[in-house]
């Protein structure tokens, strides 16, 4: 077997006496799809950082094995919930897609030139983003950027996908687009996705496990196992009708902020 | 100023040595500040320059003065040793960006409180004084030259090395920490070099007016193309034009050279947002007639649907 590639033990994270998530074992293994759900401030924002390296657990370890001695970050795509990110000027689209390519490398870039270009080119053109990606990203919408944005992450050929919301803004043709890329990405290369989302119908097909947070405590599993009315009635401590309509899961019941198209800004303050 | 078209006069000071230093080191100047415009543009770091600026001329006030005991201090490296300083100290106090602002106008306020005391401090002359403020780069001999090619050498070199991290973390710095670049080590080295180009601005045009050579030609650049490279290009040509252009207008009227620096480097600008705004108003109007062919296409399918 081999190793994974994130490996979590016992591992908790409080901001002060409040605590998002504790106790949580999770091993992520090479090629898995794990799509992380939870209502507003439920940390999920928060595992994601964690991963990252840009904030500590409170307790507990989080370990990278299948990278053994090399560095976590070049090995790391990262797609960034929007709004959490600035857009510069005199950046397009394309400059975008490259520093996720090789902007962690030092020197001009000078060398291998249009190999860069055949490759960010192609990244550009899988996600549907041709016709925009030489426009300054100031002027693009905030589904094109979206899009870039998983160019982006995918162009370095990660073997960690982190995505935070990244269906966000996304028409419905484009969020399938987004869904398939990431996909064909883990199925080609093992790359291990890590996958925050309000919205898991779009990529339910692919999802291997869920971990759903929700104050302080949490459920992991397949989605069977966890999105079903018991175990989220559990979870909730209050009354969850979960239903499954051609192929989709639909949830209904108090403070269920799952199948909601809004974005979260509530963890954004407590950090 | 009746002098502005005097060309003979022009071209006979032309060839005087210490016009061709002055040159040469502004061209220099227009180099740095071109190749390091871009990125502060990016980093909006425009007020940060002016701190930078008001304490390399606190540093160059502190040289004149402490040359009076030691000979030899020169005044250019008291100017780099305040604008390094100066970025070190922003880099460590405005750490955050919310703070940035603030830290800036705390930093400078008494940066330069303390240049006045030591220019007041200073006995000689006025004319040496007020050079610092609106530059003195007709005063540029041999030796000044000298630290002026290895300055940038020095900060191109460095650039050269740092540039694709620090476009990245520039651009777009949550991703560039998630991909392991050193965000919050870029940020004073980067500091440090614009300090070091702040140093060699406050030698020709003077304190007051750095920000006509290491932000506006890249603004200006900014206006018209959205390509990094590109900017970096355009910044350099503008920030030359305008240097190296200002001090040959200046000759013969014996005008303070930062007058015409800022005046053309200011036109660039207007320029260049003319041409955006052009651009802007054919991209619009392009927009507008694309729906219409749209629309007359998809009006077929609803009439064969009736």
């Amino acid at each position: 077997m081999t190793a994974a590639a994130v490996e979590m033990r016992d591992a908790g994270l409080a901001f002060g006496k409040r605590s998002l998530w504790s106790g949580l074992d999770l091993d992520i293994g090479a090629g898995e799809f794990l799509a992380v759900l939870g209502p507003n401030g439920s940390g999920k924002s928060s595992l994601l950082k964690v991963l990252l390296g840009q904030l500590s657990l409170s307790a507990g370890s989080v370990r990278f094995p299948a990278l053994q001695h090399r560095r976590r970050g070049p090995a790391i795509g990262y797609v960034p919930q929007q709004g959490t990110t600035e857009e510069a000027p005199a950046v397009r689209g394309v400059d975008l897609v490259g520093l996720g390519l090789d902007g962690h490398r030092w020197g001009l870039g000078l060398r291998g030139k249009r190999e860069r270009e055949r490759r960010v080119a192609e990244a550009v053109r899988a996600v549907g983003a041709t016709s925009f990606a030489e426009q300054p990203i100031t002027r693009l919408s905030g589904g094109e950027r979206q899009r870039l944005r998983v160019a982006q992450a995918l162009v370095g050929e990660p073997s960690v996908l982190l995505c935070d919301e990244p269906l966000l803004s996304l028409d419905v043709t484009h969020q399938g687009v987004v869904g398939e890329l990431i996909e064909r990405r883990r199925r080609s290369a093992g790359t291990a996705v890590v996958f925050v989302t309000h919205e898991i119908n779009p990529v339910l097909p692919y999802v291997d496990r869920v971990l759903y947070l929700h104050d302080g405590d949490f459920r992991l599993g397949t989605p069977d196992e966890v999105m079903n009315s018991a175990t989220l009635s559990g979870l909730y401590g209050t009354k969850i009708e979960v239903v499954r309509l051609a192929g989709q899961i639909h949830v209904a019941g108090a403070h269920v902020a799952l199948c909601e198209d809004e974005p979260h800004h509530v963890e954004e303050q407590v950090l | 100023m009746e002098n502005l078209f005097d060309i003979e006069l022009t071209l006979r000071l032309l060839g005087l040595d210490f016009v061709r230093h002055a040159l040469l080191a502004s061209a220099l100047l227009g180099l740095v500040a071109g190749a390091l415009g871009p990125l502060i543009v990016m980093r909006r770091m425009a007020f940060a320059v002016h701190g930078t600026a008001e304490l390399a001329f606190t540093g160059a006030a502190a040289a004149l003065l402490l040359g009076m005991v030691f000979d030899g201090i020169a005044v250019e490296y008291g100017a780099i040793a305040g604008a390094v300083l100066a970025a070190l100290l922003l880099g460590i106090l405005g750490g955050r960006s919310a703070e940035r602002d603030s830290v800036i106008g705390v930093v400078l306020a008494f940066g330069l409180g303390v240049g006045v005391l030591l220019l007041w401090l200073y006995p000689g002359r006025a004319h040496t004084q007020l050079g610092l403020f609106i530059g003195q780069v007709i005063s540029i001999d041999r030796t000044n030259l000298a630290v002026y090619a290895v300055s940038t050498v020095a900060v191109l070199g460095v650039l050269a090395l740092l540039y694709r991290p620090l476009l990245f973390a520039s651009a777009d710095p949550v991703v560039a920490a998630a991909r392991g670049v050193p965000v919050s080590l870029l940020t004073p080295l980067f500091a440090v070099l614009v300090g070091i180009a702040t140093a060699l601005g406050v030698q020709t045009v003077g304190m007051l007016l750095v920000l006509a050579l290491l932000v506006t030609p890249a603004a200006a650049a900014c206006r018209v193309t959205s390509s990094p490279t590109r900017a970096i290009v355009l910044a350099i040509a503008f920030a030359e034009l305008a240097v190296l252009g200002g001090i040959v207008l200046s000759l013969a009227p014996g005008v303070p050279i930062s007058a015409f620096v800022t005046a053309i480097s200011f036109a660039i600008y207007l320029s260049c947002r003319l041409v955006e705004h052009l651009r802007a108003r054919v991209r619009k109007r392009k927009e507008a007639d694309a729906p219409e062919g749209v629309a007359t296409a998809g009006a077929a399918a609803p009439a064969a649907d009736r």
